[in-house]
């Protein structure tokens, strides 16, 4: 029901959806997202990312907002993948994918996991073809995002 | 116990694991911090004492003062970025 997967590879966005309804009749709506590696007009010299994870606490961390979803909105399931390593310009980075019997739990569901993720799994970024290869730094307006959930639930 | 460093704190101490053998006294996250600061010196203070810095034990986060025990698994990184 709930999935959550670190890889290096990429991934197919279309059997990942087809995967997580799998027959279930009572599936009525599927939310999923996907990002994607992208230029920066103002650093043309970007030519990706390379992402680090702490493995175990990543996908704990991860599964952790899965079950937390489902305790807020009626979900069939709901997957994460993520990739790891170094990705260019253009490569996909991560999906989530929900599945409830009505769309508006699944829209808000999809959006609570990533805006969860963004500011809680130990994943980081460091962006590639800079001088040094700089870390990518936390930015308040993800954290912002993520606290939206947290005061609708007071 | 281990003791754990990812992305640019892994980077800036040029460490990413060390075991770490518990003395007698009984250690917490803040001492934990103290005693790797004495040990590794100026390079150490500056990383471990950013005022961002987050701290995990068991691969949960934890806030503020946290006993250890002998075999916890405690991380230090920084502010995560990923998605």
């Amino acid at each position: 029901m709930f999935s959550v997967s670190l890889q290096q590879g990429d991934f197919d966005p279309g059997s990942l959806e087809n995967a997580l309804r799998s027959g279930n009749a009572d599936v009525g709506a599927i939310a999923c997202f996907t990002g994607y590696v992208r230029r920066d007009p103002q650093r043309p010299q970007l030519t990706g990312l390379s992402i680090e994870h702490y493995e175990g606490m990543t996908e704990k961390t991860i599964e952790a907002s899965l079950v937390e979803a489902s305790t807020r909105w009626p979900l069939e399931s709901a997957r994460v993948v993520h990739r790891v390593g170094p990705l260019d310009v253009g490569d996909r980075i991560v999906w989530v994918g929900v599945s409830s019997s009505h769309r508006s739990a699944a829209f808000a569901a999809c959006e609570f996991i990533m805006d969860t993720l963004k500011t809680t799994a130990p994943l980081w970024k460091r962006e590639l073809g800079l001088p040094g290869d700089p870390w990518v730094e936390a930015q308040a307006q993800d954290r912002l995002r993520a606290a939206r959930w947290r005061k609708e639930n007071l | 116990m281990k003791v754990l460093f990812f992305a640019s704190v892994r980077e800036r101490l040029g460490c990413a694991e060390l075991q770490f053998a518990q003395g007698d006294e009984t250690l917490t996250t803040e001492s934990l911090r103290d005693v790797l600061i004495d040990r590794g010196g100026d390079s150490w203070r500056e990383v471990l004492l950013q005022p961002n810095l987050v701290c995990a034990v068991n691969q949960s986060v934890v806030h503020g003062s946290t006993p250890l025990a002998a075999d916890d698994e405690v991380a230090f990184f920084p502010p995560v970025t990923g998605g």
